[in-house]
């Protein structure tokens, strides 16, 4: 089974943004919510480097470790998806992530913060596959029409990565070894240094 | 000098034992179950009719459509 992973190459991101305008016109993202964003390190600086950034589907997630109402859960490919009934928007999962990427609607009168919204990998949520309570909470379900996260098809330069981890790692070693540089990739230890977080065993249940 | 020493020796004594009487104050992590709706498997849909070779072999030809060494042909 495939394992769905990010992969964000630093050395071919030219920061046009492309990605998070896939994402906000694919799920029709509200206004102040950003679940990809381009993040440039020394810009203006010669040299200076852009990353993609979003939820990056961690191994053992440490928003679904925070929290309280235990809304998160992990998808048989390892993306981490979230149910928004059940969410109550504590905002502790974003404390807990080291990419930011929970986002909070605060649209609302005395700065409400509504309940968290990030990137779904393109897989939906908890709701049925293609219905419009689906599309309204968590975007369109591209991966059950067989399509990657639509960021990372959409991207110029296939700086960014989406897929099976074991395919875009072949990529990009492939890649790395084409250009002879940039073997460095961001985040990826972060997300994916931990062992895989299994889903824990029902009561009486044989190991 | 002796009543200074036995005093000495008891303030020590007290110092080195109000030690023993810590507490762990780090709580046992555990992990919760999910208590939101069940999801359903991405070949589970009108589309792909629960056929999960047939999901697999889409996703991984996008996957593949990612490397342009291998699409873009003469490069």
């Amino acid at each position: 089974m495939a394992r769905m992973k990010f992969l964000a190459d630093a050395e071919r991101c030219i920061e046009c943004n492309g990605c998070v305008t896939a994402c906000k016109q694919e799920h029709e993202v509200p206004w102040g919510v950003n679940r990809r964003r381009v993040v440039t390190l020394n810009d203006g600086v010669p040299g200076e480097k852009s990353i993609s950034v979003a939820c990056m589907h961690c191994s053992d997630a440490p928003c679904m470790a925070v929290c309280p109402v235990d809304c998160f859960y992990k998808t048989t490919e390892g993306v981490v998806l979230h149910d928004k009934d059940i969410c109550i928007g504590c905002g502790y999962c974003f404390y807990a992530c080291p990419f930011g990427a929970p986002q909070f609607p605060q649209d609302g009168a005395f700065g409400l913060r509504g309940k968290m919204d990030k990137c779904t990998f393109c897989a939906g949520g908890p709701e049925a596959d293609f219905s419009a309570a689906e599309f309204t909470k968590y975007g369109r379900n591209r991966l059950a029409e067989g399509k990657l996260p639509a960021c990372a098809e959409m991207c110029a330069t296939k700086a960014l990565l989406g897929g099976d981890a074991d395919v875009i790692a072949d990529i990009y070693r492939d890649r790395v070894l084409k250009r002879g540089k940039g073997a460095e990739v961001w985040g990826w230890g972060t997300a994916y240094g931990k062992p895989e977080k299994q889903p824990a065993a029902k009561p009486g249940a044989k190991s | 000098m002796r009543k200074l020493l036995l005093f000495a020796a008891a303030v020590a004594l007290a110092g080195v034992a109000a030690g023993c009487g810590e507490k762990a104050t780090v709580t046992v992590y555990k992990q919760g179950q999910y208590q939101g709706k069940p999801d359903k498997q991405p070949w589970d849909n009108d589309q792909f009719k629960g056929d999960k070779g047939a999901w697999e072999k889409a996703v991984k030809a996008r996957n593949l459509g990612q490397n342009e060494y291998v699409r873009v042909s003469g490069g």
